[in-house]
């Protein structure tokens, strides 16, 4: 290894540094290197932590979390797929395959447009490539349907990533997580294929015969019914909406198991836990804004079921619990809201962030019909407000500290 | 054409333009770029009342008495629009009813008192008549580009012709108000990128 390594810094490096040939690509040579061996360069002078751990690491942990929601993802969309297209001697392993054929090709096209943009932006401006990109482009495919068309994985990622991240400068400078950005694009530039009223499951076009994934018995057509959030925006004023979930299949159990049609990484509340348990203790999330995030959907939901029954709707008396495990939130709160970048940096600010995300999730889904999901815009929102949460957060403390030290000099 | 005038009409086209250095008209460059035909009937209604503005207020620059200049001005623009709106609700109907209350709505365009206070009470008609034409000129270029882009992304198609295959899946972003302030700063980011313009 050793002498790959002194190989390297000989001969390979002096052609990317400054004045050598290739100095333009530099970018590119100083992510390959960094990214498989450890930085060399290490702050000499006091006072600072030696960690093993930098940015590559920190953002890989990050992929790592998400492993499990991508794994039962990918084994959820080959399972419904199997069932509703009535595949025969479906197991675990034709389920799983199937899936990755559906979701792997959407995780490779947001790495790969994602990454070409990344390398594009990083040379042009001459910066290097950021390695939040490894988030962002796995993050991207958990949100997104099984079903979503290639093209839209592409211009989505782009959109992310240029609007979203590199006009402001990249990495560190974007107020909004680039991912959600992706989506919230293909959310409002084609909602026939991600809007969320309509599940979302595979149908097979024409009868296949495959000794590894199983027969088609039959051709079915597309599967068209409503999503668990659709049905409880939809049942009738002064009835349950419980009942009407449990009518068309949902309750508590399989929702948090997540054996339901929905985003890739976003229906099984048990995957979800498995990584928010990683992020907690390696430290790398804030547990504020979580912790926060639930209170507020607690809260506000709560507030909601305490309105009078016969003159709200049915979904404002869903118990306040429902909407933990329903949709996107706690994807959402887990993985995007606590972006370091975009997210509030002062601890109480953290608090404030988190909570509202909980509470205008709920507020969007219940009182606003034409939007069946509210974390997604929930949390673009809070990531605009959260500088301004920021200011007042630093404005009264420094207000407090101000009128502390008068005090003392009066005293 | 003496090249102090050429300057004048051509200013506003790059260096000097209206929406995309001045940022101003920035309301009907959002509303009316839905589709290329709105945009372009929408160009032609302000060039013609800007440029007729600048070159009436021109005229009357040194009777107006200075404390009531903002009246006067808004009297002639006044007067100018209504005069265009009646005549698209003659002769271009369907098109007066897609622009609704914008045609109106020149009146308090930025752009139209920009020049009137900005330029026509200083200069003398011919210029100011110039000086008009190209706002008007340079406004409606940008209007008409965004409306190319968000009319061929939104519904396929461009003045109405049909680009792509039946199969064209339309960009529902590019339809709303906030798709059409993300192109207008992707153009703002290409026109910079191109001119080396940079905010003082």
């Amino acid at each position: 290894m050793k002498f790959l390594f002194d190989f390297m810094d000989k001969n390979i490096a002096p052609l990317f540094e400054k004045g050598g040939k290739l100095e333009r690509l530099y970018p590119l040579f100083e992510a390959g290197d960094t990214f498989t061996r450890t930085p060399a360069e290490v702050t000499p002078s006091a006072p600072h932590v030696r960690d093993s751990i930098d940015q590559k690491r920190l953002m890989v942990f990050v992929v790592y979390a998400l492993l499990p929601c991508l794994f039962f993802g990918m084994w959820n969309a080959g399972h419904l797929f199997n069932i509703n297209n009535n595949v025969e001697g479906a197991t675990f392993l034709t389920d799983m395959l199937r899936g990755a054929t559906m979701v792997l090709p959407i995780v490779m096209v947001s790495y790969m447009v994602g990454g070409v943009w990344e390398v594009l932006f990083a040379i042009v401006r001459r910066h290097e490539i950021n390695e939040g990109f490894l988030v962002t482009g796995m993050l991207f495919p958990l949100v997104l349907p099984p079903t979503l068309p290639l093209w839209q994985v592409a211009i989505g990622i782009s959109f992310g990533i240029i609007i979203g991240k590199e006009i402001f400068g990249g990495v560190g400078y974007n107020i909004l997580n680039p991912a959600l950005t992706g989506r919230a694009f293909l959310f409002f530039a084609y909602p026939a294929q991600i809007s969320g009223d309509k599940v979302w499951i595979g149908s097979a076009k024409t009868t296949l015969d495959n000794s590894l994934l199983g027969t088609v018995a039959e051709n079915v057509d597309g599967v068209t019914a409503a999503t668990p959030l659709a049905v409880a925006a939809a049942a009738e004023q002064g009835s349950s909406a419980i009942q009407a979930l449990a009518d068309s299949g949902f309750d508590l159990w399989n929702m948090t198991v997540g054996t339901i049609s929905g985003c890739i990484g976003s229906t099984s509340v048990i995957a979800i836990l498995i990584g928010m348990a990683f992020l907690l203790i390696t430290g790398i999330a804030s547990w504020r804004v979580m912790l926060s995030g639930v209170i507020g959907v607690v809260v506000i939901g709560a507030l909601f079921n305490a309105l009078p029954a016969e003159k709200f709707s049915a979904f404002s008396q869903l118990p306040f619990y429902y909407h933990l495990v329903m949709g996107g939130f706690l994807f959402g709160i887990v993985f995007m809201a606590t972006d370091p970048v975009s997210c509030a940096a002062t601890n109480t600010g953290k608090y404030i962030y988190g909570f509202l995300i909980g509470g205008l999730t709920v507020v969007i889904r219940v009182a606003n019909p034409a939007y069946p999901e509210g974390a997604m815009l929930a949390i673009l929102f809070m990531n605009v407000m959260a500088p301004l949460i920021d200011h007042f957060v630093v404005q009264s403390h420094i207000k407090k500290r101000t009128a502390y030290a008068r005090a003392l000099n009066h005293a | 054409m003496t090249s102090a005038a050429k300057k004048l009409l051509m200013d506003p086209f790059s260096d000097n333009n209206p929406i995309t250095i001045q940022v101003l008209g920035i309301c009907s460059a959002l509303a009316v770029t839905v589709k290329v035909d709105t945009a372009i009937v929408m160009t032609l209604a302000l060039t013609a009342v800007v440029t007729l503005s600048n070159f009436v207020i021109s005229l009357l620059r040194n009777v107006i008495p200075s404390g009531i200049r903002m009246i006067v001005e808004m009297a002639v623009i006044a007067t100018l629009v209504i005069i265009a709106d009646q005549l698209l609700q003659a002769f271009l109907f369907d098109i007066s009813k897609q622009l609704s209350v914008f045609v109106g709505l020149i009146i308090t365009n930025c752009i139209v008192m920009g020049r009137a206070e900005a330029f026509a009470l200083q200069n003398p008609p011919k210029d100011s008549l110039i000086d008009g034409l190209g706002n008007g000129l340079g406004y409606g270029i940008v209007l008409i580009a965004v409306a190319s882009i968000r009319e061929v992304l939104g519904f396929g198609s461009w003045l109405g012709f049909k680009l792509f295959p039946e199969s064209y899946m339309g960009n529902g972003l590019a339809l709303l108000a906030p798709g059409a302030f993300i192109i207008l700063g992707l153009l703002i980011w290409a026109q910079r990128t191109v001119t080396k313009y940079v905010e003082d």
